[in-house]
């Protein structure tokens, strides 16, 4: 016991002597959330809109004065004709334009029917179909306020409804994401590395000649990676609860059990990473493209996989961060226990043990 | 020098596929014996070593070291076996005391003895105002002290040193071959390889691999008897002229 805290010791030495680790180890996470969190979010903030108002009554006036109150959007003039509409487009600026036709107000209050014309730059859909949503919140808000006091129901507008999200905030799918990127990477990466750069040193020699057991080599290689990824984990939940707005409706204790097991997850893939070669620039190159692509495509936070065909549907299953993915916003968004997420749990827990058992046993052989 | 054998090998043989790279070596090494196991490159010297380490596992053949068996007792050789490769293998980014601590402590050294013969060391390498500074600021001829030193800090039986005098000047070499006969006077077995004919002449028995045989065994002296030359350079360039292989 006394020689495996010894080389614990080593291995934290390793770590806060190293600013590259250091770096890595803090300043990516830090980024990641904040790159996410804040330029690469999909929520949009401040658009160029244009209104076109032929009604200018009573009714067209609270919508706009609505909008203008509005994050989202920015009114950039107010127009009179069909023609400025098509000239707002082309200037590239104006995202969407809204259309009230005369007689607005009448309309609402004796037909009690009215439309509003939306009109969207869709040569970016994501953009063109979250502004479009955002505005008929607006509208649908304000149809919601005259229904306090109509005695006749009012025409519903739009099928828009974005449940658990309503504010259609960036912050609550990427982070779950950034938290798997990281978790992944950081152990990955660390552990392949801080393993063959022994190796690079001829330091793994002395180590496997001496009596210390092969496998506690291992384990107290991990040890400290271990901890930091739990500090790192902490990190990115306080930035983003404070500053990305970010639910935390469940456990944290179930919340910290699922990452502790991603995280030995990746410390078991860095394993045998770091058995499959000799020199650290392979480690870093493997850790780098053969986790960040998959992690990326297969986790679910960038591209839904739902609208993926099959086989990658299939392939996605084998990622370890896409079921962990799902236990986070189950239990941070949906604030969900473990009754819920039972199943993913116990096929991470899988997942970790079968490359655990991979890894040791092939670093066996390395020996002989 | 005693008769007490510490390293004892038959037919000890490595082969990876149809490559042979260590065939069928047999031969003792006697207990404080300084025994030099020379050969070019590629003649087999590290396969050879890296068995008797437990590193590499045997194609077959048998060998003892201190007494216990190379297949079954690995765990007690380690015990009693020091390692120093040709890289020096120390931590670059802890400090002298660091890697002193490290090294006696996954040999499951007391704190006690530990700390004793750590300032024992320091003091005997000079290394008193550099304890502090990490290893890898020390130039190179300290760091290969200080290696050596730490190989053998648990008291092993027998040290292996494998070319550890490679990429330093010959006056450093000289003063590193001081550290090896202080600790040989102490009792502790050494075996070393090398390819610098000139520190064969400091061995007490030297043994001559080619192409993975042995070619040769003996006092340096009576082996340049028996080859009729003046430098052990003359030996070896005729034992390694019918070599084979050529150099990895």
């Amino acid at each position: 016991m006394k020689q495996f805290l010894t080389f614990v010791r080593k291995e934290f030495y390793h770590v806060f002597r190293d600013p590259k680790t250091l770096l890595l180890l803090f300043g990516m996470p830090i980024a990641q959330i904040i790159l996410f969190g804040f330029a690469l979010t999909n929520e949009i903030k401040n658009s160029n809109i244009v209104i076109c108002d032929y009604a200018n009554d009573i009714a067209s006036q609270r919508i706009i004065d609505k909008i203008e109150a509005s994050k989202s959007f920015d009114i950039k003039k107010t127009i009179l004709s069909h023609q400025e509409i098509e000239a707002a487009f082309k200037t590239g600026k104006v995202k969407l334009v809204i259309v009230f036709p005369t007689n607005f107000n009448n309309e609402l209050l004796h037909l009690n029917k009215a439309q509003v014309q939306i009109i969207a730059d869709a040569s970016d859909p994501n953009t063109a179909s979250t502004l479009t949503s955002y505005a008929s919140n607006i509208i649908m808000d304000y149809q919601k306020e005259l229904m306090k006091n109509a005695s006749a129901p009012l025409r519903i507008n739009t099928d828009v409804r974005m449940i658990y999200n309503p504010e259609l905030k960036g912050a609550t799918n990427f982070v779950p994401g950034v938290m798997a990127l990281v978790l992944l990477l950081v152990c990955v990466l660390m552990t392949s590395v801080s393993i063959v750069k022994e190796k690079e040193t001829g330091t793994m020699e002395i180590l496997l000649v001496s009596p210390f057991n092969p496998i506690l080599v291992i384990i107290s290689k991990a040890v400290p990676y271990f901890f930091l990824s739990l500090v790192n984990l902490t990190l990115i939940l306080v930035l983003s609860v404070t500053l990305m707005d970010m639910p935390m409706n469940g456990s944290y204790l179930l919340l910290y059990l699922a990452s502790a097991l991603l995280i030995l997850t990746a410390l078991a893939l860095g394993l045998l990473i770091s058995n499959s070669t000799d020199s650290q620039q392979s480690a870093m190159l493997i850790s780098l493209m053969g986790m960040l692509m998959p992690t990326m495509l297969f986790t679910g936070f960038m591209f839904p996989l739902e609208n993926m065909p099959m086989p990658l549907q299939y392939i996605a299953n084998a990622i370890p961060s896409k079921w962990y993915y799902i236990i986070v916003k189950s239990v941070m968004i949906k604030g969900l226990g473990i009754a819920s997420v039972w199943k993913e749990l116990l096929i991470l827990t899988g997942m970790t043990l079968f490359l655990l058992v991979v890894s040791i046993k092939k670093f066996k052989i390395r020996l002989a | 020098m005693t008769n007490e054998v510490v390293i004892k090998t038959d037919k000890l043989t490595k082969r990876f596929g149809d490559f042979i790279a260590t065939n069928e070596i047999t031969f003792d090494v006697y207990a404080g014996e300084i025994f030099g196991f020379l050969g070019a490159n590629g003649a087999g010297k590290t396969t050879a070593m890296k068995m008797l380490c437990g590193l590499s596992t045997p194609s077959s053949g048998n060998a003892a070291i201190a007494g216990f068996d190379i297949y079954k007792q690995s765990e007690s050789i380690k015990k009693n076996i020091g390692y120093m490769s040709q890289k020096f293998s120390l931590y670059e980014d802890l400090t002298v005391i660091e890697n002193i601590n490290f090294f006696g402590g996954i040999y499951g050294m007391s704190d006690k003895q530990l700390n004793e013969k750590r300032e024992n060391l320091i003091e005997t390498l000079g290394l008193k105002n550099e304890a502090k500074k990490l290893v890898g600021s020390l130039p190179l001829g300290w760091k290969q002290k200080l290696a050596f030193s730490v190989a053998i800090f648990h008291e092993p039986k027998i040290v292996f040193l494998d070319e550890p005098t490679g990429g330093v000047d010959p006056v450093t070499r000289r003063q590193f071959w001081d550290l090896i006969y202080a600790a040989s006077d102490r009792g502790i077995t050494i075996f070393v390889t090398t390819h610098y004919m000139d520190e064969a002449e400091y061995c007490n028995r030297v043994t001559m691999m080619v192409d993975g045989v042995i070619k040769a065994l003996d006092t340096p002296t009576k082996l340049k008897e028996q080859f009729s030359a003046t430098t052990m350079d003359e030996v070896f360039f005729e034992l390694a002229r019918g070599a084979k292989r050529k150099a990895d």
